[in-house]
């Protein structure tokens, strides 16, 4: 934060899941907001929790816990969805995450950000973008646009051509 | 600025293509005047349109092809497949000019130039270079410069004008004013030619006058104030020097106190209230708002468009006048609603009653015509079939001829872009295997000529667009061979036409001998019926092998908006559109069989109608898995018909229909989503969809053959 | 301030001398056929009339001579738009009773000028 480096630190909303804290580009945040029950969507993968109306658009809410296997935790009032602009192929997507909880907005250097090791992570290293240290915390750097892409976009985009 | 050259290159666009259809309605060795005449002023306007934005190539170009235009217009030239072919090559070079300037691109100046000299050979008339660009100030050319002189210090100028000259709208005062910009002027009028005042024709002009212009002026500026002026009127201009200056001054002066002395009251310098300061005509107020709303929407909608490739659309003025009634109904009802809420009590209970309900209405209507306004004649695409089939056909070697019937109808934008390329590759499938020879056609006995029918209409809540020939048909044996061939069926089997023509839509299935550069572009009908069902719409073939083919499109009228059934399966609420309903019914068990252990069938009259459990296929825990407790919702798509069994028919309301593939995909079997009263997502179910799942699944065979031996 | 009537196909051309117009903050209103133009100028009554002479239904010249007819619009200014420099074209608009012309392409203060000499 007193060096130079600052000039390249970017801002980063992070969130608690489960034991660990992870963060995604500020940028990429449209909004924050309360739970408001998805409409569920037959025959997709468990942690699509369904599709919600955001402003008269149908957004796609995925459950961070089952997409990454962890223990489901019951959505109450404290669940919050974080809204986040994703791209896959060249199109803009936006979808809600469910996470525990949000904690905090870090300045994060590119130059503090540690390749993904092989192991140690309990999350598949797909998603992982980096870890960064940040007060002596470990913070898992998302890559979100994986979230939608990976096996479940592939779907669509073969079904275009 | 940026605006207005979109709107030049959108309407040079439609202005070509207007040319280009008007020109395959020519016939050879006629003159139709009326029709070249439209074809000139397209060129024309392209022409003036590309003066504003100095383009000098496309400014030359069309100017050429509108000398010859002109030329055949007057006469000189008679229409010839040659003339046609040339007229028809300048309208793609006119295009693809104005393509290159849209999007900053380069284009080859030799084609231009060698299309234009082509066109310089025709002429008659020796190509004079095109008005006024040649020449960056034209004004200065038309006026006589008498010698080259030396710019006098004034000019004596006597305007005498004839009694005619008020009623061309030109008013002296106004002369003078310009004159008075460009020196010092002085003005004496002779009076001695006007009436008593009982003679007086108001509408002529009596007065002449004597101007003294003291400045150095160019003989040029002057004739260009009185240019439009010229012959209606006698017009001096003597120049002055030093000396005549002053002589002339004195006279003037002279003249002038012996004016005054007789009227009193001439005024030396004019000033006279500005027409426009007059009271305005009170039926003029109206107008400026009218055209405020009226510019709004083009205006946000080219914002948001981008420079080059803007989609906007073309709105009939009826349909925006529509809007601006229903926005005022609205107003009023909202006006209506703020006075009941004001001071509410129950006694005005029916009074919010009926305001709501009017609200209802007006909501509705704007709905309405909001969606009309999406709506755009097929015309649109229709139109590019002639040039189409001119090239192709010329191309094969063909005798092709094109109708066009129910161009007015409408469709929805969004429908009619993404309809584009299948009826390309319809049309240009029919050209190159339906419609034979020439040679063929006539050993066949019909005309060499053949007819290639593009037919769009409305039926029910649905548009349909036909693309017929009366060429050779299908071949069945050809396509059953095939079919064998490429093992997609058994040499065995017996299969139906209809199962048939389904091996047309099959992937890379082609019945063409050989496969041509024309229709062979990777595109095939499976592609088609693609793109046909991603828009809710089917395909159907009809054929009859030596008289012809049909293809029929079915598409829904628009896309944004249906009628829905809402339906509940457990706790989820889905949407049928009621277009796909025929009918709902509560079960009786009297009437269920079940086949072959397995799948359960009703009986309707005398069909038997799968039934499909939604709760089963969509894993949801339904209210009832008993059949006679719930109700079974018959519907029908592609020509074939399931029973759809949910809990529960609830209200049917019109609905918006929002995609789920804008931030997630498409999902088998759901067609769209909604937004419900409470804010809710509700899903469109893909009656087609189901349907085609249900019989490609394994079942269908038992099914088909089951129910057909029921029936018998 | 005037009320501007003016009458052409092209949406281009009449968006170009409209936002020329809308400078010397004149009242504009629009026709895309010489037809629309007349039955407009007979409901309302402007100040000046511009108008193109290729229209559709009802060419520029007509529309001058029909204008002429009306009581209102004898002595109104109307100006033809014409692409021609050609001098017999310009007799044609002032045979059927045009003020003037305005050889197109103009740029807006050449415009402005002609109105300005009409209107004053």
């Amino acid at each position: 934060m007193n060096n130079e480096e600052t000039k390249i630190a970017n801002k980063y909303l992070t969130f608690v899941l489960a034991t660990e804290e992870y963060a995604v580009d500020i940028l990429r945040v449209q909004e924050i907001k309360g739970w408001n029950k998805p409409t569920p969507i037959p025959n997709t993968p468990e942690y699509l929790c369904g599709v919600i109306n955001l402003r008269g658009t149908i957004v796609p809410i995925i459950d961070l816990r089952l997409r990454f296997g962890l223990e489901r935790l019951p959505y109450g009032q404290m669940t919050v969805i974080v809204v986040v602009r994703v791209i896959s192929g060249n199109k803009e997507r936006i979808m809600g995450i469910v996470v525990d909880a949000v904690s905090d907005v870090y300045d994060i250097n590119e130059a503090d950000v540690k390749p993904t090791p092989e192991f140690g992570s309990v999350i598949n290293i797909e998603f992982v973008k980096g870890l960064a240290n940040v007060c002596e915390k470990m913070i898992i750097i998302l890559e979100i646009d994986a979230l939608l892409n990976s096996d479940e976009l592939a779907i669509i985009e073969q079904s275009h051509h | 600025m940026t605006e207005v050259r979109q709107l030049f290159f959108e309407e040079s666009f439609e202005n070509l293509d207007m040319m280009e259809s008007s020109l395959l309605d020519l016939e050879i060795g006629a003159v139709d005047k009326e029709l070249i005449n439209t074809i000139f002023r397209a060129a024309h306007s392209i022409k003036g349109g590309a003066g504003i934005f100095k383009f000098e190539h496309v400014i030359n170009f069309a100017h050429t092809v509108e000398t010859l235009l002109d030329e055949l217009r007057n006469d000189q030239h008679i229409v010839t497949q040659h003339l046609i072919d040339l007229l028809l090559r300048g309208v793609d070079t006119l295009r693809a000019l104005l393509k290159a300037l849209q999007t900053g691109q380069e284009y080859n100046p030799e084609a231009v130039l060698v299309c234009q000299q082509e066109f310089t050979a025709l002429l008659i008339t020796p190509m004079s270079p095109p008005p006024e660009h040649a020449h960056p100030h034209p004004e200065n050319t038309h006026a006589p410069v008498t010698a080259p002189e030396v710019i006098p210090v004034g000019w004596h100028i006597r305007f005498k004008p004839y009694p005619r000259l008020l009623q061309t709208g030109n008013d002296p005062i106004n002369l003078f004013r310009a004159l008075d910009a460009l020196g010092e002027l002085q003005i004496c009028a002779d009076s001695s030619q006007l009436p008593t005042f009982a003679d007086l024709d108001f509408q002529n002009c009596y007065l002449s006058w004597d101007l003294l212009l003291t400045g150095a002026v160019e003989q040029t500026a002057i004739t260009e104030i009185f240019e439009w002026v010229e012959g209606d009127c006698d017009l001096e201009m003597i120049p002055l020097d030093k000396e005549s200056l002053a002589e002339t001054r004195i006279v003037m002066d002279k003249a002038l106190e012996a004016s005054l002395a007789k009227l009193a009251k001439v005024p030396e310098k004019i000033i006279s209230p500005a027409p426009s300061e007059t009271p305005v005509n009170p039926k003029l107020s109206s107008i400026p708002i009218v055209n405020e709303v009226l510019e709004k929407p083009a205006h946000n909608e080219h914002l948001s468009s981008h420079i080059n490739e803007a989609s906007s659309i073309r709105v009939g003025i009826d349909k925006i006048d529509a809007l601006i009634n229903i926005v005022g109904e609205l107003v009023i009802t909202q006006s209506m609603l703020d006075q009941v809420g004001e001071d509410f009590n129950l006694a005005r209970l029916e009074q919010l009653r009926s305001g709501l309900a009017q609200l209802e209405r007006n909501t509705r209507e704007l709905q309405e015509s909001v969606m009309r306004i999406r709506m755009l004649p097929i015309s649109y695409s229709f139109n590019r079939f002639p040039r189409l089939v001119h090239d192709l056909s010329t191309q094969l070697g063909k005798k092709v001829e094109i109708k066009l019937s129910g161009e007015q109808t409408e469709l929805d934008k969004t429908v009619l872009e993404k309809m584009s390329d299948p009826l390309v590759h319809l049309v240009r499938n029919a050209l190159d295997h339906g419609i034979e020879m020439p040679e063929q056609r006539r050993a066949a006995g019909k005309p060499e000529t053949g007819i290639l029918k593009l037919h769009a209409f409305h039926q029910g809540g649905n548009i349909m667009i036909q693309i017929s020939d009366d060429g050779a048909g299908f071949n069945l044996e050809r396509i059953q061979q095939k079919a064998i061939d490429k093992g997609l069926l058994h040499p065995d089997e017996n299969p139906t036409v209809e199962q048939l023509y389904e091996f047309i839509f099959h992937p890379g299935f082609s019945t063409a001998q050989q496969v041509s550069d024309l229709s062979g572009r990777g595109v095939g009908m499976d592609v088609v019926r693609r793109n046909i069902r991603d828009l809710g719409g089917t395909i159907e073939i009809k054929s009859e092998i030596g008289k012809g083919s049909r293809f029929s499109i079915r598409l829904p009228l628009t896309l944004a908006i249906l009628d829905g059934q809402l339906v509940r399966v457990g706790n989820r609420i889905y949407i049928l559109s009621l277009l796909s309903i025929i009918e709902s019914l509560r079960i009786q068990p009297n009437l269920l069989s079940v086949l072959a252990g397995k799948a359960e069938v009703y009986r309707v009259r005398d069909e038997y109608i799968p039934i499909l459990r939604l709760y089963a296929l969509f894993n949801i825990i339904p209210s009832t898995t008993q059949l006679e407790q719930g109700i079974l919702v018959i519907v029908e798509g592609e020509g074939q018909k399931i029973g759809l069994f949910v809990d529960e028919l609830l209200s049917q309301q019109q609905i918006v229909i929002k995609s789920l593939e804008t931030n997630y995909k498409q999902i088998h079997g759901i067609s769209g989503a909604t937004i419900l009263g409470d804010g809710s997502v509700a899903l469109i179910l893909d009656v087609a969809g189901l349907i085609r799942q249900f019989y490609s699944s394994n079942r269908v065979h038992t099914f088909s053959e089951l129910s057909v031996g029921a029936m018998t | 301030m005037a009320y501007i009537l003016i009458s052409d196909d092209s949406v281009a051309m009449r968006q170009m001398l409209k936002a020329a117009l809308l400078v010397e903050d004149h009242q504009v209103v629009e026709a895309d056929d010489g037809l629309v133009a007349l039955s407009l100028a007979k409901t309302h009554l402007f100040d000046l009339v511009i108008t193109d002479v290729n229209m559709p239904m009802l060419d520029g010249l007509s529309l001058v001579r029909e204008l002429r007819s009306l009581t209102d619009y004898q002595f109104k200014p109307i100006l033809v738009l014409t692409t021609e420099s050609d001098p017999d074209k310009k007799k044609l608009a002032k045979a059927a009773g045009a003020t003037g012309w305005l050889v197109k392409p103009f740029d807006p203060d050449k415009l402005l000028a002609a109105v300005k000499k009409v209107l004053g």
